[in-house]
């Protein structure tokens, strides 16, 4: 193995091995090539910041009758392409500093197992399929209520400011720490007191989260029978899968994965004939709360079963389904181009008074668009398997900042799907049952009754669009992915197959969103389970032992009564349930951003990098000024549309009152059930917002010492010599092509010299 | 021909890609890293899993060490 350098910045030589190969480029030579600027060059990048100067302007600034979804397209990729070339380009040149000399935890912990090196392409997909699920597809259809404008500016600048860069910086952090995770930079970072907040933090928000995609499940699954048996079917399916891997054929995941794709859409075009029959009827339309249960059920029992049978297979299933999905309607969203007929900004950006969720556009659209924008729970995903596979430093931004830039992505399509369909349908969707009565009735009365203009729903609109979807209602059918779902096959069926496709693309979407939505409630439990046995292993050693089956199996099922506890809570919630639990899920996603981005300044400042600070200071302060305040309105309003005690004062003198009925409440036991559960939901705000300062003060002292003390102490793993060499981006340079080429021409056996453990 | 061989190139890359992707190239990957272990004789080689076994193993392993999937 190569002499290690012994600081982390320039090794005196640039090493050639194994013979005279180069594994990095020369760093001049890399600088000469970025600013070199060919008439070629400045040509495409000047079509594209005009072609995205263009569709601002049409999304801004015109403002016509409609607008063209194809200019949320273009605005998007044009920026992100700046974003990605400029910025992540200055990232990386003044903060990150990637040294392709160095090897990477890949190599030089090599096991060929947890730590392999991995193509940087493969690696890309591999990592945004672990970012990307339900969030991005969620957010952005509750926020359409405020105008298409509003969550468009903030996804594609958040994720360019934001976002992508707290996912490139942990991903290259952990990465120098041999792949760390958040939990354990936090400690290292900014002690006891900070890292303690910080793990206690990542745990109640991982309850949350998976506790309100459970929810996002249960509103798609509820009084429908098509949904219930096509993603009831996905549990045979993984079973089937699983075995085959297991005992029949070990290894071959692609074919099984065609197999388990095929059976699965069995699984949709089945569940259209099931629907349709007595039995159907009778023994698959269940109310919310027989669904929820059969989801705790069941998270319980995944949870406890070997990875191999249920987790592994379905996994592959999500990917599979993720990537051929989103391609899919982007496909479909350039060619059919649907027009948007959405105001830029509507009034409930200003008033608060939204039917979907409650609040005004500060802070509000922040926390309801957190994937997408910026995400607190990548932190945990990049810093848990991506970093232990990346081949090269300078990989880290195409993986990290490109990986964010691509989920961005994916929600400013689902935020076009969501605008594309008619407004009155929207909102006849997202009024939660207590504001519509559930009934086609109640919805048309509502939504005229909120006097916007062009919207004029009628009956037959909701109940033809039921039946084009194959459902028996779509009255307040919250939580997004119904919403999505219609969109998805409105602009699909334009493509293939007409309305009399619609229920399938309906359907499809709606497996697609339960697919992956189950595996981040499995696969949450699941490292929530670890997480409280290691904090309970302070306490009682034995649970410690993972292996423990009955600490094991008290863990899980502890986690599981929490999220459990809250999706019965949002289930039964007699004001609606997500509109008052979707916040909750937002501040605590962007809180984890925020602890994330705090982990970040230490670091950057322990480099001793301040001038180039506020590239992180920027976004934590967005992220702390955006949630902490969302959080003080939640607990300190005196709206009780928007503050829990508010609303929790409200019904308890109600009831004091001797009242019987309240607001949306019916009964006395609906009103103690809001009594309930605004406590539950003030104590919790509350929990959240003081360790997420606690974590931030911790992280603005470790800054200030590290600048007092000027010192350059580092917790990094010690630099090791690289052996091989890959190109970093998607596209090679010619400088990467030139010296790829040498490595090509090298005989295979002299290849491979990775030394490991 | 030549469009015919294009056509294959590529199919042969994305049919790399999805294996890549999901995972299936592991027990190569492995393969490849003991095969080099041995070779450099820096350790004291472990005796290599057959395929079935390294499978099991890697979802064994996932059972002890589970990976968070995003929201």
């Amino acid at each position: 193995m190569g002499a290690a350098s012994s600081t982390t910045e320039e090794p005196t030589v640039l090493k050639r091995v194994p013979h005279d190969l180069a594994v990095a480029l020369n760093p001049e030579e890399l600088d000469a090539h970025d600013r070199r600027w060919t008439p070629l060059k400045v040509a495409i990048w000047s079509v594209i910041s005009l072609l995205g100067g263009l569709s601002w302007v049409m999304l801004a600034v015109v403002r016509g009758e409609t607008v063209n979804a194809i200019w949320f397209v273009f605005a998007a990729i044009c920026t992100y392409l700046i974003g990605y070339r400029f910025y992540s380009k200055f990232i990386e040149k003044h903060i990150v500093r990637p040294d392709d000399r160095r090897a990477t935890p890949a190599e030089y912990k090599a096991d060929g197992k947890d730590f392999a090196a991995t193509d940087r392409r493969v690696l890309f997909g591999h990592h945004f399929a672990a970012i990307a699920g339900a969030g991005p597809l969620v957010g952005p259809v509750l926020a359409a209520q405020m105008g298409y404008l509003p969550g468009t500016i903030w996804i594609i600048v958040g994720v360019v400011l934001a976002g992508a860069v707290q996912d490139y910086l942990i991903l290259h952090f952990s990465m120098r720490r041999g792949g760390r995770s958040l939990g354990q930079m936090a400690r290292d970072e900014l002690g006891v007191i900070g890292g303690t907040a910080a793990l206690i933090a990542t745990l109640v928000i991982m309850v949350i989260i998976v506790a309100i995609l459970a929810l996002v499940v249960t509103n798609a699954l509820a009084e429908s029978p098509w949904g219930v048996f096509s993603v009831g079917m996905t549990i045979p399916i993984a079973l089937f899968m699983g075995c085959y891997l297991r005992f029949f054929r070990p290894g071959k995941i692609t074919e099984i994965s065609i197999i388990g794709f095929v059976l699965l859409i069995a699984a949709i075009v089945g569940g259209g004939m099931v629907a349709g029959t007595d039995w159907g009827q009778t023994y698959l339309l269940l109310d919310k709360v027989t669904i929820a249960w059969g989801i705790i059920i069941y998270g319980f029992i995944a949870a406890i079963l070997p990875v191999w049978l249920l987790l592994a297979p379905r996994d592959y299933l999500s990917t599979f389904m993720k990537i051929g999905t989103i391609g899919m309607l982007a496909v479909a969203i350039v060619i059919i181009r649907p027009e948007i007929n959405v105001p830029a900004v509507s009034g409930f950006a200003t008033t608060g008074t939204g039917p979907v969720v409650a609040g005004t556009l500060f802070p509000f659209l922040f926390v309801t668009i957190a994937c997408g924008a910026l995400s607190g729970f990548h932190a945990l995903i990049a810093s848990g398997t991506t970093p232990k596979l990346i081949q090269k430093e300078r990989q880290t931004r195409f993986i990290g900042y490109g990986g964010m830039l691509m989920e961005s992505l994916v929600a400013v399509m689902a935020l076009v799907a969501a605008l594309s369909i008619d407004r009155g349908i929207y909102f006849a969707m997202n009024a939660s049952p207590a504001l519509t009565g559930g009934t086609v009735q109640g919805a048309v009365a509502f939504v005229n009754s909120l006097g916007l203009t062009g919207v004029n729903l009628t009956p037959s609109m909701l109940t033809d669009m039921a039946t084009n979807v194959g459902e028996e209602s779509i009255v307040s059918r919250t939580g997004g992915a119904p919403t999505l779902a219609v969109g998805l096959s409105h602009i699909m069926q334009q493509l293939v197959g007409g309305t009399s496709m619609m229920s399938f693309w309906y359907h499809f979407a709606i497996m697609f969103e339960a697919l992956f939505i189950l595996t981040a409630v499995d696969a949450g439990t699941r490292v929530a389970r670890f997480m409280l046995q290691d904090s309970l292993g302070n306490f009682f050693p034995k649970f410690k032992n993972t292996s423990w089956r009955p600490g094991a199996w008290a863990a899980t099922a502890i986690m599981v009564a929490a999220w459990g506890a809250v999706l019965l809570m949002g289930v039964t919630d007699p004001l609606g349930g997500i509109n008052t639990l979707f916040p909750l899920f937002g501040i605590a996603n962007q809180l984890l951003a925020a602890i994330a981005l705090a982990v970040c300044m230490a670091i950057v400042a322990k480099r001793g990098l301040f001038k180039y600070l506020w590239v992180v200071a920027l976004p934590l302060g967005f992220a702390a000024v955006v949630t902490i305040s969302a959080s003080f309105l939640k607990i300190f309003s005196t709206t009780p549309g928007i503050g829990y005690f508010a609303q929790n004062r409200a019904f308890s003198e109600a009831l004091s009152s001797g009242e019987t009925s309240f607001g949306t409440a019916p009964s006395v036991l609906a009103m103690e059930a809001v009594v309930r559960n605004t406590m539950v939901q003030g104590v919790l705000s509350i929990v959240f917002v003081v360790l997420a300062i606690i974590v931030i003060l911790t992280a603005i002292q470790a800054t200030v010492r590290a600048y007092r003390n000027q010192s350059s102490a580092t917790s990094e793993d010690e630099a090791v010599q690289s052996q091989i060499y890959a190109p970093a981006g998607f596209i090679m340079t010619p400088p990467e092509k030139v010296l790829q080429a040498e490595w090509d021409a090298l005989p295979v056996h002299k290849k491979i010299t990775i030394e490991g453990h | 021909m030549t469009l015919l061989a294009g056509v294959r190139k590529g199919a042969r890359g994305v049919a790399w890609y999805l294996k890549g992707l999901l995972g299936e190239d592991a027990y190569e990957k492995y393969v490849a890293h003991h095969e080099a272990d041995a070779a450099s004789g820096a350790h004291a080689a472990h005796p290599l899993m057959t395929e079935r076994e390294f499978w099991r193993d890697q979802t064994d392993r996932q059972d002890q060490n589970p990976q968070g999937r995003c929201c």
